[in-house]
């Protein structure tokens, strides 16, 4: 018994990381900006942070300076395609390959460094339960952080004019900019905001999720969190649900390689990988549903015209 | 104020000029760089510009590295100019090496010297059998071809990591995770005596020829293109965009396919875990400064090449990582996005609104 | 041609003289606008009064759209002053226009089509009103002025005249001083075009003045107590639109009395298009199904589709051209033969030929030049293996370009460098060119100016009396009483028996567009 609520309480640190970047992706593109270079932002981050902790000792400050770069990278993504209308693909896809080059380069001198010890963080009194303690309640501040976010996220896209505004934005900028409100600040200060977030997850992994630096450690989690906005059909609630259900799959190939199942490791380790295409295939198979979901003008260049 | 001003026609000046401000624009953020790392720049931009080119070897290996690049470039550039992006050619790169290791562990001593050819048409295959995944899942399901692409690039690695560490580990080969080295009558046939440079950059070449052609004047090609510029006037003429996706993702992975093959069969060797390299990565970009024009990519190949060899050099001398290429190789693709909006948009100082009295 | 039915009260007796003020409410003095390509206003003038109905008369390209972006902010002047009230201001944003009092109805809506009509109307005011309290004030607005409208339902499920009554309950909610329509009458049936004049009468009653933005001659002579008339940038003429005729204002507008179209009765030929119970729904989740249309086009008669865009139409169009091809193999025939399931490459091969109503983007690709455009869907210059002959291709471009007169750079140039007249010319010459048998054209003349507009109808006539088949399906209803022998109606997906010209009259086309028609009407077969 005690394996499976270690096992879930494993799913949801895994979760969390891919929710965190998930839902930063999830504000961009409910504006209309669709930014593939969340592995390179949170590559950079990664790296950013471990640096910050490796010189400070402080966790905080490693989070801080993994939204910083982030945000920044984002920023400079921002401007591209926002201010000068550059293709959004093509100048994600930059970020991400610069991203991954810029964080090898930098972190090559971190490898061999090492964090001050983790502190492993428990609810007091809960924490204590039998099971149910053990699953839930022994997890890092952050994993409660985003669920709490999730539903401010809900509550700010439905309920606040600002919310409101931002999905006008993203369903159509030509009516929004019509109607006289800064499309173009709208959109930056979204991508901006999505960057940090990406830059968040990013320091989750590298400080608080797996403590070392290593080239290329993100490993795909940054494109799994880009299908996770798709398949989630852009609800909040929807991509915490499906990062806990990754986070799972993730979990599980460890788990059946700890309990020696004959299959090879590398099999085991597709598994993530290989769950997102399927799910996307899924997800994918009736495109009017994806229609109906989607932000309407999601990838395509605004020209504001006067 | 500066003011960005829509053209009504994209210059044909800047579509050149473009990619050459952006080159120069990276070699000196790279002189930033390196200054700020505290290395001599001039000796940073020798080593990326001037030492791939001083010698007869040098210009060889830079042929070496510029012609897998080349041909997954061409693929790519198809792809692109269809809509269809084809992010995974790194897999399709690797599983192609992996096919074509298949056939080349069949030879054996006896073997005849055309032995190369089943070699580099299984990688072809193999290639273009990964890429059917993604255009499969494409067709069938409208999967994102760019997040499916780009899963399978892991799932390939995982691939090659099961057969080097498992079934196809060399026994002989001290538990190392390689394969057997390939017999000499796989080996792709070298041009020069004292280069490696081998027949791979005639294939590449050839396929140069042959995608001009197919892009520009054939209708097949020119419809591909269609999918790309206008979707709904590709509809409307009534070219199936369902053929286009196929087309594109097949020819791309027989290139990438063809790349892994000559690498494997030619420089490596045999089947290694370090076969991927980012070749597949760093073609798109090679892709995107050569402007998706077949002679374009030439030379933007042969600049790809030149980072790539910069860096191992900037290692080996100054002290640098090697992940320095990189680094540059991302500068260039953001320098050049940023130089294209000259294409389309021009700068101008806005005009100072007159009041007619107050 | 029965043109001058709108009926309701006359506008005269609301007209200026009962205000007493003198001062103009909007005044506009040399306003310029310079575009890269065109100077769209050229030292623009003019003085709204209050209690007018000032309607803004030019065709499409007189600068009307533009002067009316600086008027709402949406569009920054380069020169010219402009006076609210006597005073100068300087409208810099739409949120600046709306506080001076100044709404405005765009041509193209302004909507978020998943957002409710509340959530929509919320976007578009500036006060700090909750959701509920905005609810609130649309549903006491539109019992004020008739305008059926509710609060909840999102926008996608709305008809586009409904649509538009979202944006003037917007507009409305803004309590404005000078609401501006741009040309709001595409998009209605005539029974709602009167009601929009009731709306607009009631509103001035209150003291709210209007420009009215529009080309229609008999709309402006109805409904309007003064007008000044743009072309190519400048203004005119300024009148009294009721003391005027359709002639006079239309010498105004483009200098001239455009030619009348020589219509000569003909007998149609054999039968060409057969569609039967052809009955599809919507691959867009927010498309019309269509139910069972009928209709048949002979050789040698222009058939028309009238009907306010969104009710079918174009799903219609995707079936008829082959882009859809879920219609049943046999619902559509051309020339006897069942091609329901064929893509648009074979029924161009049986002389199916169609000119959408997109120009760039679908009838032509923007960045190809118009030799290269020709591809599309004309294949002489390609040899049997696929070969594309350069040089032929761009000969046989030339030839269409002289042929119709196209104003571009040449063969070479960009699709997209051409003005949209230009453009529709080329494209229906690529079509006409090719000897259809059949043409299908969607929106011939939308947004073209005069003179191109008569050289396409003229075309399209031309085609007809050669022996070809043409199918038009059209929002003007002035043109399809211009062109066609007889006529469907297209409402909710469904389309209206055949009614030849002689027997249609406005009153009843506008019924029918409500889905009126009755089943024992018989077809014209």
């Amino acid at each position: 018994m005690e394996t499976y609520a270690l096992l879930f309480a494993a799913t949801l640190s895994a979760g969390t990381v891919l929710a965190i970047a998930a839902l930063g992706l999830l504000i961009n593109e409910k504006a209309g900006i669709v930014n593939l270079g969340a592995e390179g932002m949170m590559l950079c981050a990664a790296i950013a942070a471990y640096a910050a902790v490796v010189h400070t000792g402080s966790d905080l400050l490693g989070f801080l300076a993994g939204m910083g770069a982030g945000g920044f990278l984002a920023l400079i993504f921002g401007v591209l395609v926002i201010g000068l209308n550059t293709n959004q693909y093509a100048t994600g896809l930059a970020l991400s390959l610069f991203g991954a080059g810029f964080s090898a380069f930098v972190g090559t001198g971190y490898v061999q460094a090492s964090l001050p010890e983790r502190i492993s963080y428990e609810v007091p009194y809960l924490a204590d339960l039998p099971v149910v303690g053990l699953a839930l309640f022994r997890q890092h501040p952050m994993v409660y952080l985003v669920i709490g976010f999730t539903l401010a996220l809900i509550w700010f896209l439905e309920r606040h004019r600002a919310g409101l505004v931002l999905r006008a934005v993203g369903e159509s900028p030509q009516s929004a900019h019509a109607l006289g409100y800064p499309v173009r600040r709208i959109r930056l200060a979204a991508v901006v905001c999505g960057g940090a977030l990406c830059g968040l997850a990013g320091a989750y992994i590298s400080v608080i999720y797996t403590p070392l630096w290593v080239e290329g450690m993100i490993a795909g989690k940054g494109w799994i969190a880009l299908a996770l906005t798709t398949f989630a059909t852009w609800r909040p609630a929807r991509i915490l649900l499906g990062a806990y259900l990754f986070g799972g799959v993730t979990m599980l190939q460890f788990h059946l390689q700890a309990t020696g199942v004959e299959v090879p490791s590398q099999f085991l380790s597709m598994l993530p990988y290989v769950a997102t295409i399927v799910v996307l295939a899924l997800i994918s198979r009736n495109p009017q549903w994806i229609r109906v979901n989607m932000p309407a003008s999601l990838g395509k260049p605004f020209y504001p015209g006067a | 104020m500066w003011k960005l001003e829509a053209r009504p026609e994209p210059s044909a000046f800047w579509r050149i000029a473009s990619p050459l401000l952006a080159l120069v624009l990276t070699v000196i953020l790279g002189v930033l760089l390196f200054l700020a790392l505290g290395k001599d720049p001039v000796k940073g931009l020798q080593v990326f510009f001037w030492e791939p080119i001083r010698s007869a070897y040098a210009l060889g290996e830079l042929v070496v590295k510029a012609t897998p690049l080349l041909l997954i470039a061409l693929g790519l550039a198809l792809c692109f100019r269809s809509n269809v992006w084809n992010i995974g050619a790194e897999g399709q790169y690797v599983m192609g090496a992996v096919f074509a290791a298949g056939v080349a562990l069949l030879a054996d001593k006896t073997s005849g010297a055309w032995f190369f050819i089943p070699v580099l048409l299984a990688g072809v295959v193999g290639g273009m059998c990964w890429a059917a995944i993604t255009a499969w899942l494409r067709d069938r399901f409208h999967a994102n071809e760019i997040l499916v692409s780009l899963m399978l690039v892991y799932v390939a690695i995982m691939v090659l990591g099961f057969l080097v560490y498992g079934p196809w580990k060399d026994p002989l080969g001290y538990n190392f995770p390689q394969s057997k080295t390939f017999e000499a009558a796989t080996q792709v046939p070298r041009l020069f005596k004292g280069s490696r440079v081998n027949i791979g950059v005639l294939l590449a070449l050839a396929g140069v020829a042959a995608m001009w052609v197919f892009l520009f004047r054939t209708r097949t090609g020119w419809a591909q293109q269609i999918s790309g510029l206008a979707p709904a006037a590709a509809r409307y003429a009534g070219f199936s965009s369902r053929r286009a996706i196929w087309l594109a993702l097949l020819v791309s992975g027989a290139c990438a396919g063809l790349a892994g093959a000559l690498e494997v069969a030619g420089p490596i060797g045999q089947l290694t875990p370090y076969v991927p390299v980012g070749y597949g990565f760093a073609a798109i970009i090679v892709a995107f400064v050569g402007r998706l024009h077949p002679v374009g990519m030439v030379f933007s190949a042969i600049l790809m090449s030149m980072f790539y060899i910069g860096g191992e050099l900037a290692q080996s001398r100054l002290g640098l990582p090697k992940s320095l290429t990189g680094v540059f190789q991302g500068l260039l693709l953001f320098c050049l996005l940023a130089c294209d909006v000259l294409m389309n948009y021009r700068l101008r100082l806005a005009p100072v609104r007159a009041k007619a009295g107050a | 041609m029965n043109q001058n039915s709108y009926s309701g009260l006359p506008s005269d007796e609301f007209s200026s003289s009962a205000r007493p003020s003198n001062t103009a409410l909007l005044e506009l003095r040399n306003i310029s606008k310079r575009y890269p390509a065109v100077l769209a206003n050229d030292r623009v003038s003019l003085q709204v009064m209050p209690g007018q109905i000032h309607a803004i008369l030019g065709e499409n390209g007189a600068g009307k759209s533009t002067l009316m972006k600086i008027i709402y902010g949406a569009v920054q002047l380069d020169q010219g002053d402009i006076r609210f009230d006597g005073k100068p201001v300087h409208i810099r944003n739409p949120q600046q226009a709306r506080a001076l009092g100044i709404s405005m109805v765009f041509q193209h809506f302004s909507l978020f089509d998943t957002l409710s009509v509340a959530q929509n109307v919320w976007l578009g005011l500036d006060k700090s009103l909750s959701l509920a309290e905005v609810s609130r004030h649309i549903r006491d607005k539109a019992a004020a002025y008739g305008l059926d409208l509710e609060p909840d339902r999102p926008v996608h499920t709305l008809s586009v005249g409904e649509m538009q009554r979202v944006e003037i309950i917007r507009a409305l909610l803004c309590e404005p001083r000078l609401l501006i329509l741009d040309e709001p009458t595409s998009v209605l049936t005539p029974q709602a075009v009167d009601k929009l004049f009731a709306v607009l009468r009631q509103l001035v009653a209150e003291g709210c003045s209007i420009l009215y933005i529009s080309h229609k001659l008999h709309e402006i002579r109805a409904l309007c107590t003064h007008c000044t008339v743009l072309r190519g940038g400048k203004v005119t003429g300024e009148c009294d639109p009721r003391e005027q005729s359709n002639a006079s204002l239309s010498q105004m507008m483009i200098g001239s009395e455009p030619a009348a179209l020589v219509h000569s009765e003909r007998t149609p030929g054999q039968l060409v298009l057969d569609v039967s119970q052809l009955s599809l729904t919507s691959p867009d989740p927010f498309g019309t199904r269509l139910s069972a249309v009928d209709v048949q086009v002979h050789a040698g008669e222009i058939v028309g589709i009238a009907g306010v865009s969104g009710n079918g139409q174009r799903e219609l169009l995707y079936a008829l051209s082959g882009e859809d091809t879920r219609a049943a193999s046999d619902s559509i025939r051309l020339g006897g033969l069942a091609v329901g399931k064929q893509g648009p490459l074979q029924r161009r091969a049986l002389g199916l030929h169609f000119v959408p109503d997109e120009r760039l983007g679908r009838g032509a690709v923007p960045s190809l030049s118009l030799a290269h455009n020709l591809l599309l869907t004309r294949s002489e210059a390609v040899s049997g293996s696929g070969w594309i002959n350069m040089s032929a291709l761009s000969v046989q471009a030339q030839a269409i370009i002289a042929k119709y007169q196209v104003k571009a750079g040449g063969p070479q140039a960009p699709a997209q460098s051409l003005s949209g007249g230009n453009l529709q010319k080329f494209i229906v010459g690529r079509e006409v060119d090719a000897k259809p048998k059949l043409l299908i054209v969607s929106q011939p003349t939308w947004g073209l100016d005069v003179g191109a507009a008569a050289q396409i109808r003229a075309a399209l006539v031309a085609l007809r009396d050669a022996g070809c088949a043409v199918l038009v399906v059209s929002e003007e209803l002035d043109e399809l009483f211009e062109l066609c022998d007889r006529m469907h109606v297209m409402a909710q997906g469904c389309l209206s028996p055949s009614l030849a010209r002689s027997q249609a009259t406005v009153e009843k086309i506008g019924s029918w567009m409500s889905g009126l028609w009755s089943d024992t009407e018989t077809r014209v077969s």
